[in-house]
C-alpha cells in the first residue's frame, strides 16, 4: 500500500467544519441551558466591599448573582488550582475572596435564562472598592525585579572579555509588546448537569485532561464525574493551555444551581487572562575579523503578574543557534497588577529570537557582512547551552534555499538604495529555531469485524490538522486504506495525551499512534498465521486487509474469523508511547531561514510585506497541505508582531482598553503579499520514529525580526520598539 | 443589552413622532448595536427605519445628486453618478469599514457613527462623552488615535467616519425631518467641535431624521483624490485621511477643496485655506505651504505629535495626486 503520511491530504474534518456539523464548546444545545455572564472589576488593585447585585436579581429570568460571598465552596490551596501548564506561584482563584489583582478580574457571575437577560443584569451590578495604587507599567518596574525561576543556562566561556575586544560589535536593547492569542472562537465552557450530578463539559481547551484535573483538586468531585471534551477548538494559540476563569465560574454556577450552565467570554474578556509578556530584551554580540562570534549576551525582562511568575524560553536560544564560546544569558521578571502571561505561539522563542535575530542584522552590518554570510560562518552543529550534537539540523540548506527561492543575491547592500516611486523597497533576513520535543502520549487502536479502524487519544485540534495528521498515521502503521481510518480525540475519557501545544503533538501523539497501530498490524499477523497455516510462511509486508479479508500472497483469511475471539469482535490495543533514549545524548529542533521583501512609504511611514520566502527544517513532513498552512499562519503571526499587535494598556488605570478586533490589530488579508513555504528535506532517525518534528511554532520564529530587519533596509532606520507603526518611521 | 422596544414606522412623520430622549433610530445597526452590547447606547425603544422609502440617489433639477438616507454604503459607492461625478466620495467610502459593513451601513447612519475612542468604548472607564462629567482619562492616556486640532478640555475624540471627509470636502447639505417639518443643515455645521458638551456629536435633534445628503453640481470629478493612512491595509480607522479636489485650468488652481478625517470631533475643512490655493498654478511648494496654513493651529497629545507631520505629508501627496489625476478610480489606498 502506498503511504499516505507524507500526502497532502484534505483535512478530515474539513467538510464538517465549513457545513457547520462541527459543534464548538457553546455550541452544544442542552435541555433547560442556562446562560452565564462575568461582571469585571475596573479597578486594577484592592478589595472588594461590597457587591451589589439587587437590580440585577429583581430582572425577571435572573436566576442566581454569584460572587467571593456566596459562591460553592472550592479548594483554597495554590496546588489545587495548579494545571500542566502553571507558572510558579499562586495561581488565580476566581471568585475565591474579596481581593482585586488586575484590572477585568472576573468579580461577579449572572446567570440566567438567556444570554441577554445575564448579560443585561451584569451591567446593572455595581461594586464597591476599596482602591489600591498599582502599577502596570514594565519600563516603571525595571528597577523591582528578580531572576526568573527559569532554568537559564549557566554563562559559558569569558562574555566580558571578549565582547570588550570584539572587531566588531553591538549593544541594542529591545522592546516587544504585550499580545493577546485572540482565537476567532472565544473561551466557553457549556456544563451539562447530568441526572447523576455528573458533569459532561464542553470546553474550549488545550488539553481535556488538564481541565478535568484541574476541576476535580478544585471542586473535590470524583473524575469519574468530570468529563471534559473539545470535539473541535477555533484556535487557541496556547490561550487554552490552562483552564480559564470560564470553566470554574460555569462549573461553579452548575453545582449552585444544580442546572446546566454555559458561558461564553465576550471579546472584551478575551483580554482578561493570560498573554505573550512584554518584554526589555539588551543584546550584546561582538565578532572577530573574520566574522565569528566571540561573544553573546542576552539579557531579557519579562513582565508578570503578582501572583505567579511566567517564565518562557526568552534567552536560551541566544546560546543554541550560533558556534560562540563566550555566552552569558539572564532572565528577570517584573511583577505588576496584572493577569499572569501564558504561553502564546512559539512563547519566548517569538520575543527572543526576534530580538537576537535584529541584533545579528545590526551586527552584520557592523562587520561589513551579507546577514545570510554572518549567520552561515557562525552556524553550529552542536547546541552549546547542552553541549550536544543536533540530531539534524538542515539550516544551512534553509539559508540556501531561501535566499535562491527569495532571488537574495540580488540584493544592494546599502540601506534605502532599493525604491519603486514613493516606495522604498527593503529585503531582510532571519533565522528561526524551535525545540523539537516529545511528551509521554498514549492511544488506542481498535479494528471492528468490518475491517474499520477507530484510533484515539484525548489530544486535541486547535485547527491545526491533528484528526487528519493522526488518520494518516493510523493508516501507514496498520497498513489499512486512509478511509478506513477514524481518528477520536478531545475528550478527557480517552487515553492519556499531554497538552497540546510546543509542537509536540505529532511527535508525541503520533508515536503513541503509530505504535498502537503497528502492534494491532503485529497481532493480527500473528493470529492469521496461527489460524492459516498456508499464510506462516508469508513476510509481514506482504499482509493487506482489504474488503474484510486478511491477504498474504494467494491465501486470505476473513476479518471477522480473526475477530471472534475478542469482545464485540473488536481487536483493541493501547499503548504509551515514550521518548526514545537515543534521543537523550542529543539535541533536537526545528530551524528556519525567512526572506521578507517590505515596501515603505516615504511619506507616509505605512509598510506592506509585500514577499515571504519562509525555508523550514523539520525533519518529516506528515502532510504537506497543513504543514504549509501552519508555516503561513505563522508567517502572518510574524508580520502581525513585526507591524501591528499590542494590547494597549493605560498605566493610570491599569487597564488594557484595546479589546476587541476594531482596534487590537492583527493583519488583515490585504496585509499578506505572497508567502512561499519550502519545506527543506532533513532526515531525522532520532528525534521518534516518525522523523517528524513539528510545524506549530517554527512558523512564526524569525518572521518579525526579518521584517524589521526588511525596514532598515529599505529605510536606513532601526526601530528597536514593537510593533514597528508608522509613527516610528516618520 | 438593555431590553428595548421595536417599532417599525411605514412613514417619515410616524418615525419622528415616534421618537423620544430615550429612543434611537436604527438602519443598519453596524455601530449602534455594538455599542448597544457595550452598554455604551443603551436606548428603550428602537425605531426601524428600513421601511421608509429613502432608498434612492437620483439627480437634483441644478445638477447635483440626491442620495437617500437609507441607501446603502455599497450602493452609493458603486452608483453610476457617483462614479461619474463624484469620485472621491466613492473612493472615501471604498475605503472605510469591509466589504459587508458596507452592505448594511446607510448613508444617513455614517454620519451618525459615535467616535472610536477607547475609553468611550469601554464602560469600565470615565468618560465625558458617554457620561458627561465624568471626566476624560484620554487626555493623559492612551490618544495615539485622537484629535490634534478643534479638541477641547473635555474630549479629545475624532469623528471616525471616512464618508464625512468626502462629504465636507463636497459641500453637501443634509436633509433632516423633525416634528416642525423639513431643514436642510450645510455639511460643515452638521457636526460639532466637543467644547463642553461633547456628548453631542452633532446639531441633530432627539426626535430629528436624517432624510437624504445633497451633493451639489461640482467641477471636482477630474481632480480629486482621497488618502487614507492607518495602521494596517484594511479594516482600520484613519490615522489621518485625506478628500482634495481641485478644479485645474491650464495649470492654475480655479476652485479647491480640502478635508481631513481622523484630527478632530468633526471633518476639519478651512475655507481660508483653499483660498490659498485658488488661483494658483499648482506646485509642491503650494500644497505645503496650504498643508502648513491647515495644520498652523494643531495641538498634539502625548501620542499623537506624528499626526501632524503625517497629515502634512498625507495633504501634500493628496494634493499632488489630486492633481495628477484623471477622472477614473485611483488605486485605493
Amino acid at each position: 500500500m502506498n503511504s499516505v503520511v507524507g500526502t497532502p491530504m484534505d483535512r478530515v474534518d474539513g467538510a464538517a467544519k465549513v457545513t457547520g456539523q462541527a459543534r464548538y464548546a457553546a455550541d452544544y444545545p442542552q435541555e433547560g441551558l442556562l446562560h452565564a455572564s462575568v461582571v469585571s472589576s475596573t479597578i486594577a488593585r484592592g478589595r472588594v466591599v461590597k457587591v451589589n447585585s439587587e437590580k440585577a436579581l429583581q430582572v425577571p429570568g435572573v436566576v442566581a448573582v454569584l460572587d467571593h460571598t456566596n459562591r460553592p465552596h472550592v479548594s483554597s490551596y495554590d496546588d489545587d488550582y495548579s494545571d500542566d501548564d502553571a507558572a510558579e506561584g499562586s495561581p488565580f482563584r476566581p471568585l475565591f475572596n474579596d481581593r482585586v489583582l488586575y484590572s477585568s478580574q472576573p468579580l461577579a457571575l449572572v446567570i440566567a435564562d438567556t444570554l441577554e437577560l445575564a448579560r443585561y443584569a451584569g451591567s446593572l451590578v455595581t461594586i464597591e472598592y476599596s482602591q489600591q495604587a498599582h502599577q502596570s507599567d514594565l519600563l516603571a518596574a525595571l528597577q523591582q525585579t528578580h531572576e526568573a525561576p527559569a532554568e537559564t543556562p549557566e554563562p559559558r566561556g569569558d562574555f566580558a572579555g571578549h565582547f570588550a575586544g570584539a572587531d566588531a560589535k553591538v549593544d541594542v536593547t529591545y522592546l516587544t509588546a504585550n499580545e493577546h492569542h485572540n482565537p476567532m472562537e472565544p473561551h466557553a465552557s457549556t456544563v451539562c448537569y447530568q441526572a447523576d450530578g455528573s458533569l459532561v463539559i464542553h470546553d474550549k481547551t488545550q488539553g481535556t485532561q488538564n481541565c478535568q484535573e484541574y476541576l476535580h483538586n478544585i471542586f473535590g468531585l470524583p473524575k469519574d464525574k468530570l468529563r471534559v471534551k473539545a470535539a473541535f477548538v477555533g484556535g487557541a494559540f496556547g490561550s487554552g493551555l490552562r483552564p480559564q476563569y470560564q470553566l470554574p465560574l460555569a462549573v461553579m454556577a452548575a453545582l449552585h444551581l444544580k442546572r446546566s450552565v454555559r458561558l461564553t467570554l465576550t471579546r472584551q474578556q478575551m483580554f482578561t487572562f493570560g498573554y505573550r509578556p512584554r518584554t526589555q530584551q539588551r543584546l550584546r554580540l561582538g565578532v572577530d575579523k573574520r566574522g565569528a562570534l566571540v561573544a553573546i549576551g542576552h539579557d531579557a525582562i519579562g513582565q508578570t503578574s503578582r501572583f505567579e511568575d511566567f517564565t518562557e524560553h526568552l534567552v536560551e536560544w541566544s546560546g543554541m543557534l550560533y558556534q560562540c564560546d563566550n555566552v552569558a544569558l539572564s532572565y528577570r521578571l517584573a511583577p505588576l497588577d496584572v493577569y499572569t502571561p501564558l504561553d502564546m505561539r512559539a512563547p519566548g522563542a517569538g520575543s527572543g529570537v526576534l530580538a537576537l535575530e535584529c541584533a545579528m542584522d545590526e551586527l552584520a552590518s557592523a562587520a561589513g557582512l551579507d546577514p545570510v554570510e554572518l549567520r552561515k560562518r557562525n552556524f553550529a552543529s552542536h547546541n552549546g547551552n547542552e553541549g550536544k550534537p543536533y540530531s539534524s539540523k538542515e539550516l544551512l540548506a534553509c539559508y540556501e534555499q531561501g535566499a535562491e527561492r527569495f532571488g537574495w543575491a540580488r540584493r544592494q547592500a546599502t540601506p534605502g538604495s532599493m525604491r519603486d516611486g514613493n516606495q522604498r523597497i527593503g529585503w531582510g533576513m532571519a533565522g528561526g529555531v524551535w525545540e523539537a520535543m516529545q511528551m509521554k502520549a498514549s492511544a488506542k487502536a481498535s479494528l471492528d469485524s468490518t475491517g474499520h479502524l477507530t484510533v484515539s487519544s484525548a489530544t486535541t485540534d486547535i485547527g491545526t490538522g491533528t484528526y487528519t495528521v493522526m488518520t494518516q498515521i493510523a493508516a501507514d502503521a496498520a497498513g489499512i486504506d486512509v478511509g478506513k481510518v477514524t481518528f477520536k480525540l478531545g475528550d478527557s475519557s480517552l487515553p492519556t495525551a499531554p497538552l497540546q501545544g510546543g509542537s509536540f503533538t505529532v511527535s508525541s501523539v503520533g508515536s503513541a499512534v503509530r505504535q498502537a497501530c503497528l502492534t494491532l498490524r503485529e497481532r493480527l499477523i500473528e493470529r492469521a498465521r496461527q489460524q492459516r497455516p498456508d499464510l506462516a510462511s508469508e513476510a509481514d509486508t506482504a499482509f493487506t486487509l482489504e474488503n474484510g479479508q486478511v491477504k498474504a500472497g494467494k491465501h486470505s483469511v476473513p476479518l471477522a474469523e480473526l475477530l471472534a475471539v475478542d469482545p464485540q469482535q473488536c481487536l483493541e490495543v493501547q499503548v504509551e508511547a515514550n521518548p526514545d533514549d537515543k534521543r537523550k545524548p542529543y539535541s533536537t529542533a526545528t530551524h528556519s531561514a525567512v526572506f521578507v521583501e517590505v515596501q515603505v512609504d516615504d511619506d507616509l511611514g505605512t509598510v506592506r510585506v509585500t514577499r515571504v520566502v519562509s525555508a523550514v527544517a523539520a525533519g518529516r513532513v506528515v502532510n504537506p497541505k497543513t504543514a504549509r498552512s501552519q508555516i503561513l499562519g505563522g508567517v502572518v503571526w510574524g508580520v502581525g508582531m513585526a507591524l501591528h499587535e499590542e494590547s494597549q494598556t493605560d498605566h493610570a488605570l491599569g487597564r488594557i482598553l484595546n479589546h476587541n478586533l476594531a482596534e487590537y490589530h492583527v493583519p488583515v488579508n490585504a496585509d499578506i503579499g505572497d508567502i512561499d513555504v519550502i519545506f527543506v528535506e532533513e532526515d531525522d532517525r532520532v528525534v521518534n520514529a516518525l522523523g517528524s518534528k513539528g510545524v506549530g511554532e517554527i512558523g512564526v520564529v524569525g518572521v518579525a525580526a526579518a521584517v524589521a530587519n526588511a525596514i532598515y533596509h529599505a529605510t536606513g532606520k532601526r526601530v528597536r520598539e514593537f510593533p514597528i507603526t508608522l509613527d516610528k518611521l516618520i | 443589552m438593555t431590553p428595548f422596544s421595536y417599532h417599525k414606522p411605514a412613514s417619515l412623520d410616524e418615525a419622528v413622532s415616534l421618537a423620544g430622549p430615550s429612543s434611537r433610530f436604527i438602519a443598519g445597526g453596524t455601530n449602534l448595536v455594538d455599542l448597544m452590547k457595550e452598554n455604551v447606547e443603551r436606548p428603550e425603544h428602537l425605531i426601524d427605519i428600513t421601511g421608509l422609502a429613502l432608498k434612492a440617489i437620483e439627480e437634483t433639477p441644478e445638477g447635483g445628486v440626491m442620495i437617500g438616507a437609507l441607501v446603502s454604503n455599497a450602493d452609493l459607492a458603486w452608483h453610476p453618478l457617483v462614479e461619474a461625478r463624484y469620485p472621491l466620495l466613492a473612493q472615501a467610502i471604498l475605503a472605510g469599514a469591509s466589504p459587508q459593513l458596507r452592505n448594511m451601513a446607510s448613508t444617513g447612519g455614517n454620519l451618525l457613527q459615535r467616535t472610536r475612542c477607547y475609553y468611550f468604548y469601554d464602560t469600565g472607564t470615565p468618560c465625558n462623552k458617554r457620561e458627561p462629567g465624568s471626566g476624560c482619562p484620554a487626555r493623559q492616556g492612551l490618544n495615539r488615535m485622537h484629535a490634534i486640532l478643534g479638541a477641547s478640555d473635555d474630549c479629545v475624540a475624532t469623528h471616525p467616519s471616512d464618508m464625512c471627509v468626502a462629504l465636507a470636502a463636497l459641500a453637501a447639505v443634509v436633509h433632516v425631518h423633525g416634528p416642525a417639518g423639513a431643514r436642510q443643515i450645510p455639511f460643515a455645521d452638521f457636526h460639532r467641535l466637543p467644547g463642553d458638551t461633547p456628548q453631542r456629536d452633532n446639531q441633530l435633534a432627539q426626535d430629528e431624521l436624517i432624510t437624504g445628503i445633497e451633493l451639489p453640481a461640482e467641477p471636482f470629478a477630474a481632480h480629486c483624490r482621497y488618502i487614507k493612512v492607518r495602521d494596517r491595509a484594511s479594516y482600520a480607522f484613519a490615522l489621518v485621511s485625506v478628500a482634495a479636489a481641485l478644479q485645474i485650468e491650464k495649470g492654475v488652481i480655479r476652485e479647491a477643496r480640502l478635508a481631513l478625517g481622523g484630527v478632530a470631533h468633526k471633518p476639519w475643512r478651512d475655507p481660508a485655506v483653499e483660498a490659498l490655493l485658488q488661483g494658483k498654478p499648482a506646485s509642491t511648494e503650494l500644497f505645503t505651504h496650504a498643508a502648513d496654513a491647515l495644520l498652523q493651529a494643531a495641538k498634539p497629545l502625548a501620542q499623537n505629535g506624528f499626526k501632524v507631520s503625517l497629515a502634512r505629508n498625507a495633504i501634500i501627496r493628496a494634493l499632488s495626486e489630486a492633481c495628477a489625476a484623471d477622472n477614473s478610480l485611483g488605486e485605493m489606498q
